[in-house]
């Protein structure tokens, strides 16, 4: 571990990082918009996840678990990030195709 | 930096592309057959192509001093017709002494179905039937785990391969572990949005040190940056790695990698080859 090296990192990619987070707060005030024009109340209180179709919903939900993953400690988040978005290892895959 | 990209798809790109590799220091590629964009009517349509890979490539990347080899197979995605694959792989033998052919490849799985297994392993066998080297597709996004897993079930399942000379391609933080444990090489595609940027691939350098690590550009008719191994470089210049780590990832590893197959002949600028 060396601080140094961390304080340049956090310090050369803030503009870049500051960026990003933008672009996904921007990406869910844009869904809230959507649909508050679509007849929900506006300054309602429920998730946009609650009202989205299934599809979306769970989309949606995928995306708020990886915003608590960027939030957990731990060097290994791009990994679990990456296994949260991955359809999980079935170990019997060759007998259940019969390969 | 001279340097190799590995897996490109040039019969995508233009002449001007070409040109813009070799200003900015590709002295060579390899390029695996893959998915053309639309699924191919006969073997006929697979022999045209394997032409194009072993013949009017190497001519075009020639213009600029660029040695281009090339692997061939049926991809993935057409493997889904299993009498078709099987028509191509039987014809592939009538190209393996072409001297930029490296192996077999991109084979792999797109969707992890049983055809598109059960073609794979077909491939396999052909490669250890004629001695050749194998790269290796994985799968993209939510299937890129579970098809990287099966791949891996079934190479490692086969007692006659010779790991170091397999090559398992796009690898990402959550699948890069498991490859190198198990004595294959791997490589980082560095794509602009579905795979690996430039900065994520350095990453996985400095957790995996380099070892039989390759990066590669992939550039095809899709949203792909065909200069994106410089990318790497001024990356990896930038966070201060030294130019022997670099040159180890982009130049001797593809080297070390490609002479594992018995055509390999390449002349570096210094003029002294590698065979």
């Amino acid at each position: 571990m060396n601080p140094s090296a961390a304080d340049q990192i956090v310090t050369e990619t803030f503009l870049d990082v500051r960026a990003k987070l933008l672009e996904i707060a921007a990406t869910l005030d844009r869904v809230d918009r959507c649909l508050d024009e679509s007849g929900d109340p506006l300054g309602s209180v429920a998730p946009a996840s609650g009202r989205l179709g299934s599809v979306a919903n769970d989309q949606q939900e995928k995306l708020r678990e990886g915003i608590r993953i960027l939030l957990s400690e731990g060097p290994d988040r791009a990994a679990r990030l990456q296994h949260l978005f991955s359809r999980p290892y079935q170990a019997d895959w060759r007998e259940t195709m019969k390969v | 930096m001279d340097y190799i990209d590995p897996h490109i798809h040039m019969v995508s790109r233009t002449t001007d592309d070409y040109a813009t590799l070799a200003r900015m220091g590709c002295v060579a590629m390899s390029e695996p057959a893959f998915w053309a964009g639309y699924d191919r009517g006969s073997v006929d349509g697979f022999r045209d192509y394997f032409r194009q890979l072993t013949q009017t490539e190497p001519k075009r990347a020639a213009q600029f001093g660029i040695q281009h080899f090339t692997w061939l197979c049926i991809n993935a995605k057409e493997a889904e017709n299993v009498s078709l694959s099987r028509d191509v792989i039987a014809m592939i033998p009538e190209f393996l002494d072409a001297p930029n052919v490296l192996g077999i490849g991109e084979i792999g799985l797109n969707k992890n179905t049983k055809n598109e297994a059960t073609i794979f392993l077909e491939h396999v066998d052909l490669a250890v039937q004629y001695n050749q080297s194998i790269l290796i597709h994985t799968p993209h996004l939510e299937d890129k785990y579970q098809g990287t897993r099966m791949i891996l079930d079934m190479l490692t399942g086969d007692s006659r391969l010779d790991r170091s000379r397999v090559l398992v391609d796009h690898v990402e933080e959550h699948t890069i572990q498991e490859v190198l444990d198990q004595g294959f090489w791997a490589g980082m595609t560095l794509y602009p949005v579905t795979k690996c940027t430039p900065e994520r691939a350095v990453d996985m350098i400095e957790r995996y040190g380099g070892e039989r690590m390759l990066a590669n550009s992939a550039g095809d008719w899709g949203p792909s940056k065909p200069t994106a191994v410089p990318d790497l470089i001024f990356e990896m210049r930038r966070r201060g790695h030294s130019e022997s780590l670099i040159r180890k990832v982009v130049y001797d590893n593809p080297i070390e990698f490609f002479s594992k197959s018995t055509r390999f002949e390449f002349t570096p600028r210094d003029g002294v080859q590698t065979v």
